[in-house]
Parts: C-alpha cells; sequence; structure tokens
C-alpha cells in the first residue's frame, strides 16, 4: 500500500533518530556562516525538513510499536550513550517540529532581511537562536542519558533567555535577566541530581538506572536528594507556582514569534524531563505524597493564573498568566498516575501529553495573533480593544479559536486530554482534582469573555490600523488555534502513539 | 609519615574561608579576586583528587576566564548596590537555608556507596580502540562524543545572546566590552612577550591531550587568554562581528566534527563512530579544529556584543 521509498525510510529503524538531532544542529553551523539574507529561507527549508523527520520517526514507532534505539558511536550504555524514541518522544519531536514550522513561517516577514541590506541584529538572533531552541527541545525528545539531556538543556536555555531580550529595551533585559537566574539555578540543581545518580549507581543511562532502582531496596537516600533536586530545579525552568517569577515578563515581553515558541514549547521540553525522571527512572515516587504535592501546585497554578489573567490590562500579559494556568494542568499527571489502578498510568500520561500539545498549538496561536494585534494598534491595552474584530476578523478569530481550545469544549485537545484525566480522579476517589480542572476551565472562559467583551461590543467603527497584518500572518495564526480545537478528532490509533513504550508503570509503594 | 591529610585539611580550611570571604566583601572587587583565588585552590583540590584534566579546566575557565568577565562587571557596576541591598532579616534568612541546604548536601554525599561505583575500568578495556591514551580524552571525543559536539554548539547561541545585546546601529561593528588600555608600556610589553610562549603552551596542551592530561577546551582558554591580552594592548582589532573568515572559524570544529561523525554511519557503522586504525588521527583532528573553534567563541564571548565607537 505505502510507496516502497517509504517503506525505505521505516526501515532506517533506529538510524532515522540521527535526522532530527542533527538538522537544527546543521543549522546552527549552516546559519552563522550564511547569516545575512538567506538565513531566513534556509531556516525554513530546515524547518519543513524537520517536520518531514518528526513524522517519519512516529510513523516508524507506530509501525513497530515499539521503541526505536540508536547507539551513538556504536557504544552502548553505560559506557555510551544512547538514543531513544518512544510515543511521548515521537509526540514532542512533532509538535516541536509543528510549531517551529509555523512560527518559522510567520516570522518570514518580521525577521527577514529588507532588500539592499546585508543583515541585521534581529534577524541573525532570531532565526540562530529558534533554530538552537529546536535542537535542544529535540534532544530532550530524543536523550537517554542524564548528561546529554543536560547539555540539551544548556542549548534550550541559553537559545531561549536572548529570545526574551530580542527587541533591546531595557524593561525586556530584565525579564530575560531574571529569566536567566531561575534557568541557570534550575541547571546546577539538575546537574547536582545527576552526579547523585552516578555517585551512588555508576551510570547515566535511563534504562539502566531504573533497573538498578527498581532492584534496590530500601532507596538509598542519595537517590531521593537527587530526584528532589532535579526536579525543583526543572520546575523552575518549567514555572511551576511558585517559581513563575520570572515568565509573566518575559513572555509578554518577547517579539509575538519567540513568545509563541517560549510559551508553546520551551517550558514544556523541562516539563518532559520531569515526566522522564518521575515515570521511567524513578516510578514509585508516584505513589507518595511528593507527587499529591506537585498536583496541589500544579491547582495552585491553576487557580492563581487563572485569577491574574483575569485582572491584567494587556493582552500579551493576559496570555502569559493564562500559560502559567495551562502549565498547572500538565501537573495533575503526577498525582492521577497512582489514583486508579483500574484506568492505569497509560491513560493519565496520554492525557498529559494531549494537553502539552493541545496547549502549545493553541497558545502558540494566541501568541501570534496577540502580537498581530498589538503591531496593528501599536499598543495592546485590552480596554483599547474596541472595534478590532470587525478591522482584523481574522485575528481576532485566530485569538478566539485558541481560547476555545483552552478552555475544552469539545472536539478540542484540551476537552479530551480532561476526560482521560477525569476518569482515574474519579475511579479512584480523588474528585478533587477533578473539581480544580472544571474551575480552572471556567477562569479561562472568564478572562478570554473580557477580552471578546472588548473586541467585539458595540458597533464602534474600525480603528484606525497604524498597520495591516500580512494575510499569511493571520492564516498561520488561524491554523495553530484550529489544530488545537480539531485535535480531539484524532483517530485512537494515533492517540495510542503516546503509549508506545509504556510497559504500564510497576507503581509498587516506596518502601 | 605523609604530609598528604596536612596539606587536605589545609586546603580544605582554605577554600572554606574563601568563600566566607567572598559572601563577606563589602566591595565587588574584592569579591571577584577572592572568587578568582577560590576558583585556582579548587583546581589544586581536583589535583589532589588527581583528576588534572578538570583541574586545568577548572583553573583556565572557572577562575581565568570567568574571572576576567567578573572584574569586567565589577569595574561598571556601582560600588554599594542601589538601595543598600536586602535587610538583615532577610540575608538571614537567606544564611540559615544555604547552610542547610549545604549540610543536607554533604550529609547525602557521605551517604553515596564507598568506593565508588566507577566506569574508569571499562573505559579502560575500551581504550585501545581510539588509539589515545588519555581516557579522558577517549571518553570525551569517542565514547560520550554527541556530548562534546553539543557543549560545543552550545557556545554559539550562547554567543548570539551577547552579541543580540548590541544596538540595532552597531551591527557589523566590532565587539566593545574589551577597550585597549591607555598605552603603558608594561602591558604592550607583557602582550609582545607572553604570547608566543602561552601559544606553545595551549599547542602542547592540546597535542598532549591525547595521551596525557589536556585538551582542547584547556588549551583553548590559553589561546583565547594570549589573543584577549593582545587585544588589550592595542596591538590588534576585534574582527567585526560580520566578518566571514571569522564566522568560518567559529563553526569549523563542530562542522568538521558533524562531518566525520556522519562519515562514521558508512565507515564504522554509527554516527559519530571512527573507522578502526583511523580513530586516532581522526581524534587529534576533531581536537585541533575544535580548539581553534573554542578560543575563537571564547574570546569572543569575552569581547562582548559589538558597539560603535565614538
Amino acid at each position: 500500500m505505502s510507496p516502497a521509498w517509504l517503506a525505505d525510510v521505516l526501515a532506517l529503524g533506529g538510524d532515522l533518530l540521527v535526522v532530527p538531532l542533527m538538522l537544527p544542529v546543521g543549522g546552527l553551523l549552516l546559519g552563522l556562516v550564511l547569516g545575512g539574507r538567506h538565513l531566513a529561507r534556509v531556516a525554513l527549508a530546515l524547518m519543513v525538513l524537520g517536520l518531514a523527520a518528526a513524522l517519519a520517526v512516529a510513523a516508524a514507532v507506530l509501525q513497530a510499536g515499539a521503541p526505536l534505539h540508536y547507539e551513538l558511536g556504536g557504544w552502548s550504555a553505560p559506557l555510551g550513550v544512547g538514543l531513544k524514541a518512544d510515543g511521548l518522544s515521537a509526540v514532542l519531536l512533532l509538535i516541536s517540529a509543528l510549531v517551529v514550522l509555523a512560527v518559522g513561517i510567520y516570522a518570514q516577514r518580521p525577521f527577514g532581511v529588507a532588500p539592499g541590506t546585508a543583515e541585521t541584529r534581529s534577524s541573525l538572533a532570531f532565526w540562530m537562536l529558534l533554530l538552537g531552541v529546536w535542537a535542544g527541545l529535540n534532544t530532550v525528545a530524543l536523550g537517554q542519558d542524564l548528561f546529554t539531556l543536560f547539555v540539551a538543556l544548556e542549548l534550550l536555555t541559553f537559545s531561549a533567555v536572548p529570545l526574551v531580550a530580542l527587541d533591546g529595551r531595557a524593561e525586556t533585559l530584565t525579564a530575560a535577566l531574571r529569566y536567566l537566574l531561575f534557568a541557570l539555578l534550575g541547571s546546577v540543581l539538575y546537574l547536582l541530581g545527576a552526579v547523585l545518580f552516578y555517585g551512588t549507581f555508576g551510570t547515566l543511562d535511563i534504562a539502566l538506572l531504573a533497573t538498578a532502582i527498581r532492584g534496590a531496596d530500601p532507596l538509598p537516600p542519595a537517590l531521593l536528594a537527587a530526584a528532589s533536586l532535579m526536579t525543583v530545579g526543572l520546575l523552575a525552568k518549567t514555572a511551576l507556582f511558585p517559581l513563575h517569577l520570572w515568565l509573566p515578563p518575559a513572555h509578554a515581553g518577547a517579539p509575538p514569534a519567540a513568545s509563541a515558541v517560549l510559551s508553546a514549547l520551551v517550558v514544556k521540553g523541562s516539563f518532559f524531563l520531569i515526566v522522564r525522571i518521575w515515570f521511567d527512572l524513578m516510578p514509585m515516587l508516584l505513589t507518595t505524597t511528593a507527587a499529591q504535592i506537585l498536583g496541589a501546585l500544579g491547582v495552585a497554578a491553576i487557580l492563581y493564573g487563572g485569577l491574574l489573567a483575569l485582572r491584567q490590562a494587556r493582552l500579551k500579559l493576559l496570555v502569559a498568566y493564562s500559560t502559567l494556568a495551562q502549565l498547572g494542568y500538565l501537573f495533575l499527571v503526577f498525582p492521577l498516575a497512582a489514583a486508579s489502578e483500574a484506568a492505569g498510568s497509560v491513560d493519565v500520561l496520554t492525557g498529559g501529553m494531549l494537553q502539552l500539545v493541545s496547549h502549545a498549538l493553541a497558545k502558540a496561536g494566541m501568541f501570534l495573533a496577540a502580537g498581530l494585534i498589538a503591531a496593528s494598534l501599536g499598543q495592546d491595552q485590552i480596554s483599547a480593544l474596541g472595534g478590532i474584530a470587525r478591522a482584523m476578523p481574522i485575528t481576532v478569530l485566530a485569538f478566539g479559536l485558541g481560547g476555545l481550545a483552552l478552555v475544552g469544549l469539545e472536539p478540542s485537545g484540551a476537552y479530551l486530554a480532561k476526560s482521560l484525566l477525569d476518569g482515574p480522579a474519579a475511579a479512584g476517589g480523588q474528585w478533587w482534582w477533578g473539581l480544580a480542572m472544571s474551575v480552572g476551565g471556567l477562569l479561562t472562559a472568564a478572562y478570554l469573555i473580557r477580552v471578546f467583551y472588548h473586541a467585539l461590543a458595540g458597533f464602534q467603527l474600525p480603528p484606525s490600523l497604524k498597520r495591516r497584518p500580512a494575510r499569511y500572518q493571520e492564516l498561520i495564526a488561524l491554523a495553530l488555534a484550529l489544530g488545537a480545537l480539531l485535535l480531539g478528532l484524532l483517530p485512537t490509533e494515533l492517540l495510542g502513539l503516546v503509549e508506545i513504550g509504556r510497559t504500564g508503570v510497576e507503581l509498587g509503594g516506596l518502601r | 609519615m605523609s604530609m598528604a591529610p596536612a596539606v587536605d585539611a589545609g586546603l580544605a580550611l582554605l577554600i572554606l574561608g574563601l568563600g566566607l570571604w567572598i559572601i563577606a566583601a563589602r566591595s565587588n572587587f574584592a569579591a571577584v579576586v577572592g572568587f578568582m583565588t577560590y576558583g585556582l585552590m579548587l583546581a589544586l583540590v581536583w589535583v589532589r583528587l588527581t583528576a588534572v584534566d578538570v583541574a586545568m579546566t577548572e583553573a583556565a575557565l572557572g577562575a581565568g576566564l570567568t574571572g576576567v568577565l567578573l572584574l569586567g562587571a565589577a569595574a561598571r557596576l556601582p560600588a554599594e548596590a542601589p538601595g543598600g541591598g536586602p535587610g538583615a532579616g532577610l540575608r538571614v534568612l537567606v544564611a540559615v537555608l544555604c547552610v542547610g541546604v549545604a549540610a543536607a548536601l554533604a550529609g547525602v554525599v557521605l551517604s553515596l556507596p564507598e568506593p565508588a561505583p566507577s566506569l574508569a575500568p571499562l573505559v579502560a578495556e575500551n581504550l585501545p580502540p581510539t588509539g589515545v591514551k588519555n581516557p579522558v580524552t577517549g571518553v570525551l571525543l569517542a565514547h560520550r562524543a554527541i556530548d562534546t559536539l553539543l557543549e560545543t554548539v552550545v557556545l554559539i547561541p550562547a554567543l548570539i545572546g551577547v552579541w543580540a545585546l548590541a544596538a540595532d546601529r552597531a551591527w557589523g561593528a566590532r565587539p566593545g566590552a574589551l577597550t585597549p588600555r591607555p598605552s603603558s608600556s608594561s602591558l604592550t610589553l607583557l602582550a609582545q612577550v607572553l604570547p608566543p610562549f602561552g601559544i606553545l603552551v595551549g599547542v602542547h596542551l592540546v597535542w598532549a591531550g591525547a595521551d596525557e592530561p589536556g585538551g582542547k577546551f584547556q588549551g583553548a582558554a590559553v589561546l583565547a587568554a594570549m589573543w584577549v591580552l593582545v587585544v588589550m594592548a592595542g596591538l590588534a582589532d576585534l574582527p567585526k562581528v560580520t566578518n566571514r573568515l571569522m564566522r568560518y572559524t567559529l563553526v569549523l570544529g563542530p562542522l568538521v566534527f558533524v562531518a566525520i561523525g556522519l562519515a562514521g554511519i558508512w565507515t564504522a557503522g554509527a554516527f559519530l563512530a571512527l573507522p578502526a586504525g583511523y580513530a586516532k588521527p581522526l581524534i587529534v583532528l576533531i581536537e585541533v579544529v575544535l580548539t581553534l573553534s573554542v578560543a575563537l567563541m571564547l574570546g569572543l564571548l569575552l569581547a562582548g556584543p559589538p558597539k560603535e565607537r565614538a
């Protein structure tokens, strides 16, 4: 049925993993040399290839029904470093490639180089840093070694932080510096944890460590310290309440194309590593109070982010606070994974990944739309949005559909995610997690209605726009938002992708 | 009877004292000088732990280059924090928290298994195919080549991050953080006399790194320091950020590394694998080109964002 070349590609198996690992790295190296006016186009071409590579990996994982493995340099762990693509990796690769490509198309105008100019600061910096973020994410998705993953985190951090201050204003520099301090503290804590794992078992490979940990009775105290250090460090990078202080000014101050990547993807990279540590490395943690605490922090983030989003006067800050709240949902997977033996942790993780993907698409679309509105009006005060829906209908539609996807209307990805999470919550008798999700949904609806009230109310004449957004930019934002809204229509076999490589986590109590 | 325990205890006390000094020092400058000394003492500790490669890296990067960056920052900062800094209550709270965390970490480290599990025997067993005799080089360039490659690549976004701080109109200018000092005969003399020796030391570190402690990061740091010295003395100009040759040199190392790695798929069966018999020359080649790129990268990181000359 499938053409022969496709079968050949899929037969490459683990070799395929080298492509998403090296494509953005190659882009970084060639990009610095090319620079100038060609960089935007070359980066875009690489992003198209990147999406194809991510699709190929996902298809190969689906076809094999098992994770793909690769031993770099032919050395096997613990001496060498391995790559692995399970369902989770495939999903992260795919969503990264999709959002990066969408942003790459959108940014052709704001970060292109005008004819007659050789190279501009913002253009070189934006494309190089975008490639850097993408390289970091792909390495996070595929890495199987705690130190390789540390380097991936560094790639992610050093590329993401300067994106915040790309416009060079003093206030964005302050925001970037605060982000840098939080992120570096996170790196140090992560590295300390990795050292303790190595000091205990003499390996950094996740699979080997997991086996050693399963056989350890009782669990050495160093491992609990290591897991706590790494988790706290990664929480600082993910901006989970109360380590969120850096996020709103950073995500709201960055240029829209950068905000979209930061909110949709960068914070998910560190979340992804928390999932690796808790589900793959030390699943026994899921039955402890610590998992309940992570969930409780998630609930606090949902409420706090939602309430503060309601109070924002500026559109981009509202979207940034909404990110805080939406990140909270992700952390419900930790207590829920152990809540119901019947529903199992697999459903919960599928729900969590769906929420991750859905939020990535919706939030990228919303930040791009908010950026177009801000650029057209010259400011983004919510109270001054009157008539904007008549002046920029497609952009406002994109923002609105993205918002509906966040609220969790059927058939959005968030709806499906919440129903997958609700099941175990109800079955395990832990109704409060479900309640938190409902309250969060209401808060989301409330702050969106506030935006719509101003954007749609009255029959004012359209405001005079400083400049019209390019139609293709509006359509990109709309496509991302629509993607989030229709995610729930994905066929079940594709949802099963997440589960590949999950053997049904052996929870077993912490002895 | 050996003097070693006394030396170790002295070192440990010195490091603790320096740590306290850095925290308590009133002026930024004093704290930075303390920090650089602390880095050098830490390097001695690594020597005592027979980790000479780590010691050299700590001395070159931890104490040396970081120290220069911090000195520059201290010179630009006001002597006192605006607003007088945090209050006494907050200071005490921070101190208590830090002491608590440090004590807990110390406890955890003491709980680690003894003797420490180690991959060293496995590395030694698998060193012959790489052709090098320094196990650290074997691990960095063969067994864990991907980490070394990505560590070098990560310097590129870092450098772009520094450059991105420039004003738009300064794009295309030369980096501006290393302003030449007003001409002083002693600095000029130093910048004329030291580099030949420094370059020799840097090259030796890279070359010897295959079989003895040393390697590209240490060698590159020494080379970068010589370059910075010459620039500070006003004997050479930094390249403009749009300079083609400079950009090619920046990516040369990682690009050759990736190319050899990709060739490994066909010649040795895996990405980043080295074909039997050619491993050592390829490793030396990678080390040499990486040294060039890393030295340039480190120098440019110190040189700061491009700035228009008044």
